[in-house]
């Protein structure tokens, strides 16, 4: 299984990675919703993208619109974790393609009850 | 900060011998630091500054309200939407298509939640109910959510979530659905409310609860002794309907304990028919 995480945080992208890597997800990072599609253009889709919101170049919304234009990432879920927390915000994200919404901060255990919602990794 | 310094021996069994006997929640020797920690907590709440304080408080007035609010203080409250999933499918794919059929007569489903908490499973409940079967809409669906503390209960009446409750195994979509936002938190709205209705009940105490066509009892007879949990499984078998569903929390079973139930081979899950029940179906 393998996983892209999305986050113009370092941090935080050590801190997702760390999660999932546990679960036994190989891990693919980028900085922002550009450098996403470039990583999934040059290595393929992935089982699921952990996907900020707030970040430079392309967000995390217009990420996921252009994902969901490619049918070869059809398959790929997508989750945003991000601390925007209105409810317009969690609406626009579904309506773009995103599967799941998570707000930051969050712990391990909400992270891991997300993916087996959205059908990668067990609960 | 004061250090925390473990609760005295006499006071530790006084209190675990009020706990045991008003919530048979058992206090094994190793918990006086979980003791410890939450009467702390009620001491400070009461304006005492220290737990023997609080304990000298209990043993000059025993039967006062303090005595409720420090079992209360002993439960472990600890819940999500959707806990565990597996229960919820078996709900999904197997319970409710089930009884669909059996009562399609009298077109009611009673269902008990005995140990609710904050409310989130008789919710997860209902919106279950509401966004996979539509045909319900017109039976009388009662969901009964108990539990033996009065904060929890008032909490799960009021219906509002933090940000880090709503996170936990709620699904984006239902969120949107079925809550609103009211500043930091989120509010349950009155269509989801109207479904549940929350009641005390102690476990241990007298049984005021009607029949249900099925009983979810999760994650709390791991608090109690052998005894306990036999003595409530065989009252959850004189209110649940003959061909009604018992489901348990994931680390919990009826097997060595009451044999009168039979385990229904859905997913995971842990799910429980009255043997009789499954005789006469085979
Ligand atoms: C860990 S929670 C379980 C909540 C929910 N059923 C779940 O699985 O997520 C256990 C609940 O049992 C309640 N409880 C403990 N002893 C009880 C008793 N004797 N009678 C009724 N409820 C009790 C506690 O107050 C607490 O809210």
């Amino acid at each position: 299984m393998r996983a892209l995480i999305v986050d113009d945080s370092r941090a935080v992208r050590a801190m997702i990675g760390r999660i999932v890597r546990e679960l036994g997800f190989s891990v693919v990072e980028a900085g922002n919703g550009a450098e996403a599609l470039a990583r999934l253009a040059e290595s393929g889709t992935a089982d699921v993208a952990l996907v900020d919101w707030n970040m430079p170049e392309m967000n995390g919304v217009e990420f996921v619109v252009a994902a969901r234009a490619v049918p070869a990432y059809a398959s790929m879920r997508i989750v945003m974790v991000t601390s925007e927390s209105e409810m317009g915000r969690v609406a626009s994200a579904l309506d773009a393609g995103a599967n799941e919404y998570l707000m930051k901060p969050f712990d391990a255990e909400a992270l891991r009850e997300k993916l087996a919602l959205v059908g990668v990794g067990a609960a | 900060m004061t250090t925390t310094t473990p609760i005295a021996d006499a006071d530790f069994d006084f209190v675990r011998a009020i706990v045991r006997a008003d919530s048979a929640i058992a206090l094994e020797a190793g918990k006086e630091y979980l003791v410890e920690s939450r009467l702390l907590t009620l001491a400070r709440s009461q304006g005492l500054d220290s737990v023997g304080a609080l304990v000298a408080q209990l043993r000059q007035r025993p039967a006062s309200d303090l005595r409720y609010k420090v079992v209360e203080a002993m439960t472990t409250n600890e819940t999500s939407f959707f806990r565990d999933i597996t229960p919820f499918d078996a709900l999904r794919t197997h319970i409710i298509p089930d009884l669909l059929v059996r009562r399609a007569q009298c077109q009611q489903i009673r269902i008990w939640c005995g140990a609710a908490s904050t409310g989130q499973e008789p919710y997860s409940l209902a919106m279950l109910l509401r966004e996979h079967f539509p045909a319900l809409s017109s039976w009388k669906v009662q969901i009964t959510a108990t539990d033996i503390s009065r904060e929890v209960l008032e909490k799960a009446r009021a219906g509002r979530y933090g940000q880090l409750e709503v996170n936990r195994g709620l699904p984006a979509p239902l969120l949107l659905k079925y809550f609103e936002r009211d500043g930091v938190h989120w509010q349950i709205k009155p269509v989801l409310k109207s479904m549940v209705s929350f009641r005390e009940m102690n476990l241990v105490g007298p049984w005021m609860i009607g029949e249900a066509d099925i009983v979810l009892l999760r994650n709390v007879l791991i608090y109690f002794e052998v005894d306990v949990k036999r003595q409530i499984l065989g009252n959850i078998r004189r209110v649940m309907r003959p061909d009604g569903y018992l489901l348990l929390g994931s680390a919990e079973s009826t097997m060595n304990i009451d044999d009168n139930y039979k385990r229904v081979p859905v997913g995971r899950a842990n799910a429980y028919q009255a043997a009789a029940a499954q005789e006469r179906a085979a």
